[in-house]
């Protein structure tokens, strides 16, 4: 038992935090947010030089031969900056799609460029009556000729301006909600057919929704095989959670280490209101809520590759329950420590709860999670 | 980064499991399985069996008497020993004055109390507490005056944990009126067959008896009994309470409490023709509280490792303490939701093993509200939660 990082992810963690650190200031940040994309181009080329786009993919799909734990340092300082380049849809979604159900021909096509940073990805998957239900599939592809034909309409499709592919999951066979019958497909982002509706999100982020009328793909665009894309999608939202997760340590680490700052130097009553008991345990119960975020994504990145699929969803279940509870109290608790300034639009502490709102929704919510634990693990 | 064990600690783990079936007597087993007291007796018989393979005092380095385990080995064994329903080692002697001994004491007071400690042959209590101070310890005033070559000493100490059962009792003591609060304490070790020793019970409110108070009156102790210097108790003291944090957060322990309440819930009946397991949210309740303890293993994992990285625990290990005791409570609140009405017939006899009477409830019931009134201890001993978070506040944010 070691869970200590090896030289080369101590590497990367230095990397990454340096990158924050120089390129990510607060101010820069609001101007990335207001760039044309929302992310910077340039970002994203020294990402692939950097080798951050494939450090988690294997050697044989053209990786570095990482994984989770990798994804999860990259995540974690993205989250402490509040990044606003597109990596858990490109590259922990549909880099994640194609690793773990993509034919050979398709990981060359999509998989190499991504990693050389020439393919941006986004994944469409949400659909409004689903809620966080997966298998709630109204999106169709029918047989057309040797392919298929798509319409519906998916919604809060992030990263699908900028995107090359898009990956959608429709419905081949089978009822709405029947887990059997549903296709994961890899889509032209500039296919006949399909329409954007794009929008910025709360948290600074992109997004789209999008309507496919008749959008006509071939047989070779399915990701894994037809009617069985729902463990394949499943699993790679898992993964997706627990890079997530990552994404929300970083953001409470951060806005807690801001509240820390704030409330030593900030004084009322002629003392800093840090020396105040009533604040000083609020603090401490932000630190410890941290902690058990930290631990918990730390489990969830061990065991989220573990062969048994209920291992790796009550690892991905239980650490989004336990960020959706840590992330809500030390966003909240940062706000109301910083007083009327934590409510501005001027500090970062708004911003880091608005990104920390969105991930307790992002992927399912704290409820969705907890009963999704609660079935696998005390039912069981 | 790797969960797994190594082969070498795998190994491990299979010795530890064989000494334990081999050496743990059942009928001890069966009480700690059914949640049953446990006699002086039960305690002493455990803890012989592991001073004689020289696990007892399994914290200890190699130099003095322990097994010299890294902290892996250290968690395999504790959590060994609890998955196989092995009594808690009880810790005053071999967690707490042990350490202190052999870190502060003279060589006369090595040779004379270690000994004793590693094979379990004496029962330690602890004289920490008193009436007029619980979280502001540094003001007790139990007093030592030095008399020739002894020290008188008169007082009370409260909150004693199973003093009615101990042989020698370490004490914090006033041996300077004049000093700054802190500076005028000293740590005594005392025979508690001395005369003027009084030990009074205390009554808790699930009935039992495990605390006491002890009283002091002009009792004399040799002044070799003094551990360390003079005036300098108050350092040990510390040093013997970061010494017990780690483990205190009972996390295998509350393991088996949440596997136990699965099985309570599949038994009792929810009122809707099938059984509490089946209503979702009390399936979740027990799911959050899953989560929480899963949180805390790997927070004490996370600390773990970096100690044995030759790292210092971290300040995460902190707030071991706090959440490991609000979860040990959250457990039996859930138990007492669980069992319902059949929380409310009072069995005390229940409670010992091999009791003639049968029980009214589910068998599990009468156990659900004296376990729940009892581990509200958690929160207020060791150190009161308040208090933890004072010194979080104070030690790791630097407020």
């Amino acid at each position: 038992m070691d869970l200590s990082y090896s030289d080369e992810q101590k590497q990367i963690k230095e990397g990454v935090e340096r990158f924050v650190r120089e390129q990510y200031a607060f101010d820069t940040r609001r101007k990335i947010a207001g760039s044309e994309k929302g992310w910077l181009p340039e970002n994203w080329a020294k990402f692939a030089e950097l080798g951050w786009l494939g450090m988690s993919f294997s050697e044989a799909d053209g990786g570095f031969g990482g994984g989770a734990i990798e994804t999860m340092i990259a995540m974690e300082a993205f989250g402490s900056g509040l990044v606003l380049e597109p990596y858990l849809p490109t590259v922990v979604m549909g880099g994640g799609l194609l690793a773990a159900g993509g034919s050979a021909a398709q990981k060359e096509a999509l998989l190499a460029p991504m990693i050389a940073g020439e393919k941006q990805f986004a994944v469409a998957y949400v659909e409004k009556q689903a809620r966080f239900n997966l298998a709630d599939v109204a999106v169709v592809a029918k047989k057309d000729g040797a392919g298929y034909a798509i319409s519906g309409h998916k919604g809060v499709v992030y990263n699908a301006a900028s995107a090359d592919t898009i990956f959608v999951t429709a419905r081949t066979s089978g009822g709405q909600r029947d887990e059997k019958g549903i296709t994961v497909f890899a889509v032209d982002a500039k296919s006949a057919g399909i329409t954007r509706r794009d929008y910025p999100t709360q948290d600074a982020l992109r997004a789209s929704e999008l309507t496919f009328d008749n959008v006509k793909v071939g047989a070779d665009s399915v990701v894994g095989k037809v009617d069985d894309g729902h463990a394949l999608f499943e699993g790679v939202i898992d993964r997706s959670i627990v890079a997530l997760c990552a994404e929300a340590v970083g953001c409470m680490d951060a806005i807690n280490k801001a509240t820390l700052e704030y409330i030593k130097t900030r004084k009322q009553f002629g003392v800093p209101i840090g020396k105040f008991q009533v604040l000083q345990h609020r603090m401490v119960d932000c630190f410890t809520n941290a902690q058990e975020a930290r631990s918990m994504t730390l489990m969830a990145a061990l065991k989220i590759d573990d062969a048994d699929a209920t291992v790796r969803k009550k690892a991905a279940s239980g650490a989004k329950v336990q960020i959706g509870k840590s992330g809500k109290f030390c966003g909240q608790s940062a706000v109301q420590m910083h007083g009327g300034m934590g409510v501005t639009d001027e500090l970062s502490v708004s911003h880091y709860f608005k990104r920390l709102t969105m991930i307790e929704t992002l992927f399912g919510n704290q409820q969705h999670h907890l009963s999704r634990y609660a079935n696998l693990s005390v039912a069981a | 980064m790797d969960l797994a064990f190594t082969k070498e600690d795998i190994a491990f783990r299979d010795e530890v499991r064989d000494f334990v079936a081999k050496n743990l007597p059942k009928d001890i087993a069966d009480k700690v399985a059914g949640g049953k007291h446990l006699e002086r007796d039960d305690y002493m018989r455990w803890q012989q069996a592991l001073g004689r393979q020289g696990w007892l005092v399994y914290t200890w380095p190699k130099k003095h008497g322990g097994p010299g385990w890294t902290i892996t080995q250290r968690y395999i064994f504790e959590n060994t020993c609890a998955e196989m329903n092995a009594p808690s080692i009880i810790p005053f002697g071999s967690k707490m004055v042990g350490p202190v001994i052999y870190t502060f004491g003279n060589d006369e007071q090595k040779q004379r109390f270690l000994p004793d400690i590693r094979e379990s042959s004496v029962w330690w209590c602890q004289g920490y507490s008193e009436p007029g101070s619980g979280s502001d310890l540094a003001s007790l005033r139990t007093k030592a005056v030095r008399e020739g070559d002894h020290y008188i000493v008169n007082g009370s100490k409260t909150w004693n944990t199973m003093g009615h059962w101990a042989d020698w009792i370490f004490c914090l003591v006033r041996t300077n009126p004049e000093a700054k609060q802190q500076e005028g304490i000293s740590f005594l070790l005392i025979d508690m067959k001395t005369p003027g020793i009084t030990v009074k019970p205390i009554i808790m409110a699930d009935g039992g008896h495990e605390v006491n108070e002890v009283f002091f009156d002009n009792v004399r102790v040799p002044a070799e009994n003094l551990v360390g210097k003079e005036g300098e108790g108050w350092t040990y003291a510390k040093f013997l309470l970061a010494n017990e944090r780690l483990g205190i957060a009972a996390i295998p322990q509350s393991k088996r409490g949440v596997e136990g309440l699965k099985q309570m819930a599949k038994s009792e009946r929810d009122g809707a023709g099938k059984t509490l397991i089946d209503d979702a949210s009390f399936r979740e309740k027990i799911a959050d509280l899953e989560i929480q303890v899963t949180a805390l293993e790997y927070t004490e994992l996370r600390a773990l490792s970096a100690m044995a990285a030759g790292g210092a625990p971290g300040p995460e290990v902190s707030f071991l303490k706090i959440r490991g005791s609000e979860i040990q409570q959250r457990i039996t609140e859930l138990a007492v939701e669980a069992v319902g009405y059949y929380a409310m017939p009072y069995q005390p006899a229940l409670l010992w093993h091999g009791a003639n009477e049968e029980p009214i409830g589910p068998d599990y019931a009468h156990l659900a509200a004296p376990r729940y009134f009892n581990v509200r201890k958690t929160s207020i001993y060791g150190g009161s939660n308040e208090i933890q978070k004072n010194v979080i506040s104070k030690m790791v944010l630097g407020l």
